[in-house]
């Protein structure tokens, strides 16, 4: 598990981190979100011990990361931002040479590295030099790096930045595979993942926690959590169908977007309107396409948030 | 220690996987024979010794070692690589240390192989042994001293043609410490027993007095401490500067 009690972190003029608390167990996949700049890189790295807090302790495994460093470093994996590696050494090469810094030694070495070049599909890969691979197989050595010797603690920053649609799903479907048994953090600014793969989000805007929440529960802290949207087989509909959702109590509000003739109806202190609108629908013979009920959106609390 | 070396492997490995290696060795070579043959007069002087191809190894080390060093810790920090290598169960001091003895297990390589200009004395003549066995010795001692300097400044900046020039600078000052062009700096103002101080730390004077075969303590105490010195430096920079 992860524990930072009252993280902060300070440059000559600025306060990068503050007072960032948090603990993470067994099983959860924490989502680190905030915008570029908050400080999210820099709590990964206070947490991985290569910057040292200017106060406030991080542990991993209950080793503190100033006091134990060795123990901690051992118990975590750790994808540092943009997947560092040496451009001049051979996939096979460089996974060798963490998997010597993390004394796997024998059959024990030979069998996860295989494991891991098997899992992020680096065989066809593996004699050639990282310097020739694209921006997705490099970070993919990245993850295989940071997995390597299977820690109970997972630290991975950014690990789908630059990976196709389907590199991206085989990610996520590993971090889901391993959520079970590890402890993982994953930082990101895609809020999709964060439904794809946490069980928990933290959002951070200037160096300090604003939210931490289960992903439905930040959803439903949402404008749009609840609210009903509404497809018409025909535009023609559109301004009776928006006076009439607009008349109804339970609607706060009517908004339009996009090309389509949607609408979507926002409800009055999130309570369900879903049956109100249904009826409606009926009632003044509105043709619908479609009818959803939204849960929320992610991006507009993000924004609500973080701005 | 183990790390240690597993980290000086690949570090050594690095050197070779790309031309610099070969280049280096290559003119390293090139240069250390030119020097001997043309400047220093080794058919010439007529005397079976190594002295003309000693002589030089200071000044083709000014320029040869900061070129080696410079990428030691500059190139790690442009490429993000140092937060992998410090968030692997490892200290500070075995990143230091693997890094700085492959440079020097490297800089042991070329000058080993010079080991053709030792037989040519040796058949053209009997030369004292010993005092070759000593000279090589004091060379590996100073580049060992140039490499520790090199890494400290190779620490500062994310730049290696920065780390480049201000090794060259540094390295320049420790190997004239001893003469008018240093100390001049410091008559006018400094107390004698500084300028005295300053004048001791010449690895000129250092390594002129092993390249003679004396086998000093005090000189390898000398070199030994300033390895030690700019090592510990070096650790200190990383340390304070290392994310930046």
């Amino acid at each position: 598990m992860i524990k930072t009690e009252r993280l902060t972190r300070r440059y000559e003029s600025i306060t990068a981190v503050e007072n960032v608390s948090f603990e993470v167990k067994p099983g959860e996949v924490l989502g680190f979100l905030g915008p570029n700049g908050a400080g999210k890189t820099t709590t990964m790295r206070m947490i991985a011990g290569f910057i040292a807090p200017s106060e406030g302790t991080a542990s991993i495994c209950g080793h503190d990361i100033e006091r134990e460093p060795l123990a901690a470093k051992a118990a975590l994996g750790y994808l540092p931002e943009g997947a560092p590696s040496y451009g001049e050494m051979s996939v096979r090469g460089f996974l060798g040479f963490i998997a010597d810094l993390r004394g796997l030694e024998g059959a024990a070495r030979r069998t996860r590295l295989e494991r891991v070049i098997d899992r992020l599909a680096l065989g066809s890969v593996a004699a050639q030099t990282i310097d020739t691979l694209s921006k997705g197989f490099r970070r993919r050595v990245g993850i295989a790096q940071a997995i390597l010797h299977d820690p109970p603690v997972l630290v991975l920053d950014e690990p789908t930045d630059g990976l196709d649609p389907n590199q991206k799903h085989e990610v996520r479907a590993l971090i889901n595979e391993m959520a079970a048994e590890k402890t993982i953090v994953v930082s990101t600014h895609i809020l999709e993942e964060v439904d794809a793969v946490c069980t928990r989000a933290i959002i951070i805007a200037r160096g300090r926690i604003v939210a931490d929440d289960t992903p439905q529960g930040l959803a439903a802290r949402s404008r749009y959590h609840n609210a009903v949207t509404l497809r018409l087989e025909r535009a023609e509909q559109m301004p009776a169908a928006r006076a009439a959702l607009t008349a109804l109590p339970q609607v706060a509000g009517v908004e339009v977007d996009g090309q389509l003739p949607k609408l979507t109806a926002l409800p009055r202190d999130g309570a369900p309107l879903l049956a109100e609108v249904n009826a409606l629908a009926a009632r003044e013979h509105i043709a619908l396409q479609s009818l959803e009920l939204e849960a929320g959106r992610l991006d507009e609390v993000f924004r609500s948030i973080t701005a | 220690m183990h790390h240690v070396v597993t980290i000086m492997k690949r570090e050594l490995a690095g050197y070779f996987a790309t031309p610099v290696a070969y280049v280096f060795i290559l003119i390293f070579l090139l240069l250390a024979a030119a020097f001997t043959f043309y400047l220093g007069g080794f058919y010439e002087r007529g005397q079976a010794d190594l002295a003309p191809f000693f002589n030089f190894h200071p000044w083709l080390y000014l320029f040869l070692i900061p070129a080696i060093s410079m990428r030691l810790w500059a190139e790690e920090r442009k490429s993000g690589a140092i937060e992998l290598l410090l968030t692997q169960p490892v200290t500070l001091w075995q990143a230091v240390l693997g890094k700085f003895f492959a440079a020097w297990a490297f800089t042991a390589l070329a000058l080993a192989l010079t080991f053709p200009i030792w037989i040519t004395v040796n058949y053209l003549g009997s030369p004292d042994n010993g005092v070759i066995v000593a000279a090589y010795i004091g060379s590996l001692l100073m580049a060992g001293g140039f490499l520790a300097i090199g890494s400290c400044m190779s620490a500062l900046t994310r730049n290696q043609v920065v780390a480049f020039i201000l090794s060259v600078v540094v390295c320049f000052a420790f190997l004239l410490a001893g003469f008018p062009l240093v100390l001049d700096a410091f008559h006018a103002w400094a107390p004698q027993p500084l300028i005295d101080a300053i004048a001791s730390l010449s690895f000129l004077t250092h390594f002129e007095s092993i390249s003679k075969g004396v086998l000093d303590l005090r000189d390898l105490v000398y070199f030994a401490l300033t390895m030690a010195f700019f090592l510990i430096a070096t650790a200190i920079v990383l340390d304070v500067r290392k994310s930046e």
